[in-house]
């Protein structure tokens, strides 16, 4: 037998800045900033898979951050910056991690690639070339049932490369498989 | 999309304001800092505060200090798990925390999991951490809104187990715990801050809040954590193994051997730690102290892997971590 | 093709197919543009939540609604009562309600559902209702449901607890024992696992004001969930509008049309309301689908040399709740053993019962991983017995390609003798196997898979893929079609196709697929039909295309058709690239010539050599073919394994894109990876048969840290059958995974695990066994016994059978005809 619950207390409102832009949100005081950037803000970019902090689905950044959006309380986030997958854009143009991502088909069903595109940028933000092991670790927090990870490595280390001004082409490996 | 049911928030900017908050909210307020335990437990209804008082705009529980010319390094409990694996003193002179810290579920979520939270993390059992809905085709358990517990249907306790990983490394390490009441503050050493059952887990007292973690001088002695788990990322431990020895020379003079995951609490293991005294742990010393604590590790069927499996890598983890130090010390 | 043009005329080069290339929909996936399910809010849309059952096996006596229906924001109930049609994928067995009517079969069976005005409304509101059940025992495994009859979980199904018999037999097995060198029989189990898509199922209905419905859905076959809405709900057809968003995973998962979409419907129908429902992780746990536990008999006979001369497999699956695609699971355990190796006379005795546990039902490679699994760990032991390598012992005896089998499967293109000459190369077999260091392995292990389901879920003589194709004056092509984007990259399978045949880039074209109201007919993704089907669908509209389009422009270029080329965005003359029109131009010609510029194409496979019952089950227009070795390493005294790296080569008859073909053999790697070392649906028998762990936490899904090294290499033996030769990638290579590492474990440690999950406890214990002198093995040491039904025999090809089943010789009586559906 459940309780009755009590009606639901007013909305919270709160100011912050969601990918550089100042916006602000009202909502019931118990959603989570997933809920928020979902259904108060329409950014449905971030995505979620348990709601449980057991997928990194819903990652997002949070002070320039990763952090699991389904276990931030939107209360929290008064005044503080998210980035989610819609900020990722330089205007028109794809940032190069998105580039890669599609180079390489790094993005199979898209689902998970919200989260993994801003873990990733928060790696390549601290560590401008990380080995493998690097990438690996990083992203251990972040499930993907399509790729087997490896495509998304190799479009990590791919944007790498360019965000250093190298001009690289993917490994031919990458795209026709060892020959 | 499992969401959290409605309660009251407060993000108080002291101390003093958060016990206050607490104490008049009564036994129906938590604390939470970094949320990573409490708000998946409370979507799972398992814990169904009124009110929530966070910790995170508490100046002064975010800061590592000490450690200078061999003085005690002072923890904050807020500080992320992020946070003090990547602290260079800590790393340094305390790389069994660091390890432990690293070893905690996945890398995003140690940007947001904290010190405390990970001390005073509720015990855990597959009987427990499911959804209302689940638990109610098991008629619930005695942890949260049943009568018995499900891991031992006969037994009058609860066995839910103690799945923090710093929590023992403290143990190990003989860190002490500052608690803050609304009037007063106290020191525990870390081992007297659990309790071995699965409900009444801690010694703290509800109000209190756990401010620092203060871990001992570096000097001659060294630690180890192992952490066995079926992945090496989000997962609780099914075994941990913190050993802590003091070298004399070549040999070993005091040592401590702690288990997480097979209690309620941190399980020190005296035998284990006695059979290695006045050795340079020789294969014959780490295989005495390996079956001194397999005795008594006893793995529940409530968390990951087989018992007997379990039980047996006790003394694989043990022998494990003992060479480990042995190679770091030679 | 039906109209008895072959696509094998498309020969190299080409200009888009085999090209790696951006997926159509790859910009909006990366920006997070990709609108999934529950991505979607219509305005005034109300949350639906399913109550559902905290019993595994009772009879439902009342369903209190009434607190439920008093609270604040709640906008309906609903309960069996107003669904009492019976439901299910396939015809054979609709056994599923989609809120119980009486009884409850499973944790997790839907009994009521609500809609609120938020999900929180709706949660409380479905948790305050009240159900009284009758409890019933429960059978909680193969086991149980083999020795319990009763109570029944179903009222159908040839006897207790079994949902399916079947018994086969293509030549006179027991003779081809007798003519074997070495006869062995061994037991194998594989536990169940399931899809975990990240994406947790989710639907949204509309009941417009001119009474029709629209629901959106994550759902891998529109068309399916279309029919059993139109059946339940009792609405026209011609009323309902089925849109598949895209898939954020699906592998099979979302193949079955589900309780929470007809719910959803009829929620909107009842309010006047979207409806939007979205399910939690542990409510996909009990939608589950998933691969079917299933414990096998294996006896095969052969030469000195290996040559198979009888193969008997006995299979007995556990089906969980409901028949979902089970009947078809049951047979594709039999199905493909024949196509690998050439196999003499073979015998399938298959069965599968009712548990009350999670329905199972077609996981990546549905069916087919288990019996791959014990086939190629037998053939490990049987290499070994006659002292022979297992890569020459299969070398030697490859099914032949353009040739029946003993099951009247017809092989096309056959690249496995290639496969696997690339992953022993590369792995340095020769040098290794056998020879690396204690703890230390390396195995091998092959497999085939279907481009595509012979036969259609329901009986029907439509083709199984229809694609629409409209030219615009500017230039530009919409492609129709149903099929569904699962993430594999069907979506851009459409878009390459149509763009080398009309010359012009997949940019230029705009694809609009898994809607029912605006989209012809493709049964769906599954089986591997996509690029085959509705490859083919595509290729003959858009070669229709190019036929109206190249006429205009030959009359207008004063040409014979014939010269005429488009590529480059242009049509122009063969022998004169410079004499030309664009493409835009061109259609325009053919738009004043003919009118609008739209054509159809379809695919209907060709039909099944087999005409035995149950010869529906196996025939694809292509297989095709992968060999793995996989490289481990096992810790004598903890039994960890690691899996550093698999070296895979999948012969994929042809790479529409290569990038992509890559994409799906690693991904299938890791899928079974994951079923291999970890991943297992476990239940508590004694808890009232509750899931252990219905969490993304507590279900072991291989992280980063897991993950092996693949070193993967593309065969291309071009099947004639499939557009430009192409043949699937997206399920096959997951098969021959899990039996590489299973044989690597043993070259490492000499253990025989028997069965998946290998985790460390079953390797530890297998190793005490070793140090004990007893059999090395971890595995199954009993098959129940089952009272198969009466064999069917059919003789194989080349004893004179003409795929029919006849009565046996010493019945003498007639050739029976018999059909299957």
């Amino acid at each position: 037998m459940v309780k009755r619950k009590p009606p639901l207390p007013a909305k919270a409102h709160i100011r912050l800045v969601v990918n550089d832009e100042a916006v602000e949100a009202s909502f019931a005081p118990h959603k989570t900033l997933l809920e928020i950037l979902r259904e108060d803000l329409g950014l449905t970019g971030t995505k979620h898979g348990c709601e449980l902090g057991e997928c990194g689905t819903c990652t997002v950044l949070l002070e320039g951050h990763p952090v699991l959006s389904c276990l931030v309380l939107g209360l929290a986030c008064e005044g503080k910056h998210v980035r989610t997958v819609e900020g990722m854009r330089h205007g028109p143009d794809l940032h190069p991690l998105q580039e890669a991502f599609a180079e390489l088909g790094a993005a199979q069903c898209g689902y998970c690639t919200p989260g993994i595109l801003l873990t990733a940028e928060a790696l390549l933000e601290a560590n401008s070339a990380p080995t493998r092991d690097e990438i690996k670790l990083a992203l251990s927090g972040n499930l993907c049932r399509c790729t087997g990870y490896i495509k998304i490595y190799e479009a990590v280390e791919l944007a790498a490369s360019r965000m250093r001004g190298d001009p690289t082409t993917p490994p031919e490996e990458a795209i026709y498989g060892r020959r | 999309m499992l969401r959290l049911p409605s309660f009251t928030y407060h993000q108080p900017r002291t101390l003093r304001q958060a016990l206050r908050i607490k104490r008049d909210a009564g036994p129906t307020a938590m604390y939470v800092a970094g949320g990573t335990d409490l708000y998946p437990n409370m979507k799972r209804r398992h814990q169904e505060p009124q009110v929530v008082v966070s910790l995170a705009n508490v100046p002064g529980l975010r800061r590592i200090r000490g450690g200078t010319k061999g003085s005690v390094v002072s923890v904050g409990a807020c500080v992320t798990l992020t946070e003090l694996r990547e602290h260079r003193h800590v790393r340094k002179k305390h790389s069994a925390v660091a390890r432990a810290a690293e070893l905690i579920s996945t890398p995003i979520l140690q940007n947001m999991g904290t010190v405390g939270g990970n001390i005073c993390l509720d015990t855990r059992c597959n009987y427990y951490n499911q959804s209302y809905e689940w638990r109610k085709s098991i008629n619930f358990c005695m942890k949260k809104d049943g009568e018995i517990c499900w891991v031992a249907p006969s037994s009058p306790r609860c066995w839910a187990i103690c799945s923090s990983d710093l929590a023992p490394v403290a143990v190990a390490m003989g860190a002490e715990f500052t608690l803050q009441d609304i009037d007063a503050e106290r020191s525990i050493p870390a081992r007297d801050f659990f309790r071995d059952d699965g409900i009444e887990y801690l010694t703290k007292r509800p109000d209190e809040i756990l401010t620092e973690v203060r871990l001992p001088p570096a000097n001659g002695w060294d630690a180890v954590y192992w952490k066995l788990r079926r992945r090496e990322a989000f997962d609780f431990p099914v075994l941990g193994v913190a050993v802590w020895i003091e070298w004399d020379g070549a040999q070993v003079a005091d040592a401590r051997i702690v288990l997480g995951a097979v209690a309620s609490y941190p399980l020190e293991v005296p035998e284990a730690a006695q059979a290695i005294l006045g050795s340079r742990l020789e294969d014959d010393a780490i295989a005495t102290a390996a079956d001194a604590a397999y005795k008594p590790s006893k793995p529940m069927d409530n968390t990951d892997f087989g018992l007997a499996w379990r039980k047996h890598m006790t003394r694989e983890y043990v022998k494990g971590a003992l060479r480990e130090l042995r190679k770091r010390h030679s | 093709m039906d109209d008895g043009r072959s696509p094998s005329r498309h020969t190299p080069p080409f200009r888009v197919i085999g090209t790696p290339r951006w997926k159509i929909d790859a910009a909006p996936k990366v920006t997070g543009e990709t609108k999934f399910a529950d991505d979607l809010a219509l305005p005034r849309m109300l949350y639906a939540k399913i109550l559902r059952s905290t019993e595994p096996h009772a009879r439902v006596v009342r369903v209190d609604t009434s607190a439920a229906e008093r609270m604040n924001g709640v906008r309906a109930v609903l309960t069996g009562a107003a669904l009492p049609t019976p439901f299910g994928i396939l015809p054979v067995s609709q056994d599923e309600h989609a809120l119980a009517i009486d009884k409850v079969r499973f944790i997790g069976d839907p009994i009521a559902a609500v809609a609120a005005s938020t999900e929180e409304i709706a949660t409380d509101a479905a948790n305050a209702i009240e159900v009284e059940y009758e409890q019933l025992a429960t059978i909680a495994s193969i086991e149980d449901a083999v020795a319990s009859p009763e109570p029944r979980i179903h009222d159908y199904g040839p006897v207790g607890n079994f949902h399916k018999l079947i018994d086969v037999e293509f030549g006179d097995v027991d003779a081809g024992f007798s003519q074997s060198d070495y006869v062995r029989e061994d037991l194998f189990f594989y536990e169940g696992n399931t899809h975990l898509p990240m994406e947790q199922h989710a639907a949204l209905a509309d009941w417009s004001a001119d009474r029709k419905l629209t629901v959106w859905s994550s759902t891998q076959t529109p068309h399916y969930v279309h029919r059993a809405l139109a059946k339940v709900l009792g609405l026209a057809p011609a009323h309902i509008r089925v849109i598949a968003c895209p898939n954020g995973g699906g592998f099979g998962g979302k193949s079955d049309p589900f309780s929470h979409e007809i719910v959803v419907a009829k929620l909107a129908m009842l309010t006047g309301r979207p409806v939007k429902i979205t399910l939690t992780r542990e409510e996909v746990f009990y939608c589950h689908r998933g691969r079917h536990p299933t414990l096998m008999w294996v006896k095969t006979g052969v030469t000195n040399d290996g040559r198979i001369k009888g193969m008997h497999f006995r299979t007995l699956l556990d089906g969980g709740a409901y028949g979902s695609y089970g009947v078809a699971s049951t047979y594709y355990t039999g199905a493909l053993q024949t196509v690998t190796y050439q196999v003499e006379r073979y015998k399938f005795q298959g069965a599968r019962v009712f548990t009350n546990k999670a329905p199972c039902g077609p996981k990546r490679g549905h069916g087919t991983p288990q019996p791959r699994f014990a086939l190629e760990i037998q053939m490990d032991k049987i290499a070994e017995a006659l002292g022979q390598d297992p890569a020459e012992l299969r070398l030697r005896h490859l099914a032949p390609p353009n040739a029946l089998t003993a099951n009247y499967l017809s092989i096309g293109s056959m690249g496995l003798g290639e496969c696997i000459r690339k992953v022993v190369k590369a792995s340095g077999w020769n040098e290794r196997f056998r020879q690396l260091p204690d703890g230390r392995g390396l195995g091998l292990a092959c497999s085939s898979y279907i481009s595509g389901a012979g036969v259609a879920i329901y009986w029907n003589n439509m083709p199984h893929s229809g694609v629409q194709l409209k030219c615009d004056r500017g230039g530009g092509v919409t492609v129709f079609c149903g099929s569904t984007e699962i993430g594999q990259g069907s979506d851009s399978i459409l878009a390459y196709i149509v763009a080398e045949i009309l010359g012009i880039e997949p940019i230029d074209i705009r694809v609009v697929t898994a809607d029912t109201d605006l989209t012809p007919v493709d049964l769906g993704s599954y089986s591997s039909r996509v690029t085959l089907m509705t490859g083919n669908a595509a290729l003959q509209a858009a070669e229709r295309a190019r036929e109206i389009i190249g006429k205009a422009a030959a009359k207008k270029l004063e040409m014979s058709h014939d010269r005429i080329v488009f590529a480059d965005r242009r049509v122009f003359d063969a022998q004169d690239p410079e004499r030309g029109i664009s493409f835009a131009e061109a259609v325009q010609l053919a738009e004043a010539a003919e009118g609008t510029v739209g054509t159809v194409g379809s695919y209907t496979p060709p039909n099944s050599a087999g005409k035995y019952r149950g010869a529906g089950v196996g025939p694809s227009p292509a297989y095709s073919y992968s060999a793995a070795v996989a490289e481990v390493e096992v810790d004598g005294d903890t039994g960890i394994l690691r899996v550093p790296r698999i070296w895979i080569a999948h012969d994929a008859g042809r790479c529409i894109n290569p990038v992509n073909v890559i994409g799906q053999v690693e991904g299938s790697v890791y899928m079974g990876l994951g079923e291999a070392i970890m991943e297992e649906m476990a239940y508590r028998g004694n808890r009232n048969v509750v899931h252990k762990i219905p969490s993304l936490l507590e279900y072991k899904s291989p992280t980063t840290l897991e993950m092996c090294d693949v070193v993967t290499y593309i065969v291309e033996d071009p099947d004639a059958k499939g557009p430009f030769g192409a043949k699937e990638v997206g399920q096959g290579p997951l098969l021959p995974v899990p039996p590489a590492i299973a044989n690597a474990v043993y070259d490492a440690v000499g253990v025989r695990i028997d069965e998946i999950p290998i985790t460390p406890d079953k390797v530890v214990k297998a190793l005490k066994r070793k140090t004990a002198g007893q059999t090395p093995r971890f595995g199954p040491s009993a098959f129940p016994a089952v009272p198969w039904p009466e064999t069917i025999h059919v003789p194989p090809p080349w004893e004179g059978g003409d795929g029919r089943a006849v009565e046996p010789v010493t019945a003498g009586t007639a050739f029976p005809e018999e059909r299957q559906h």
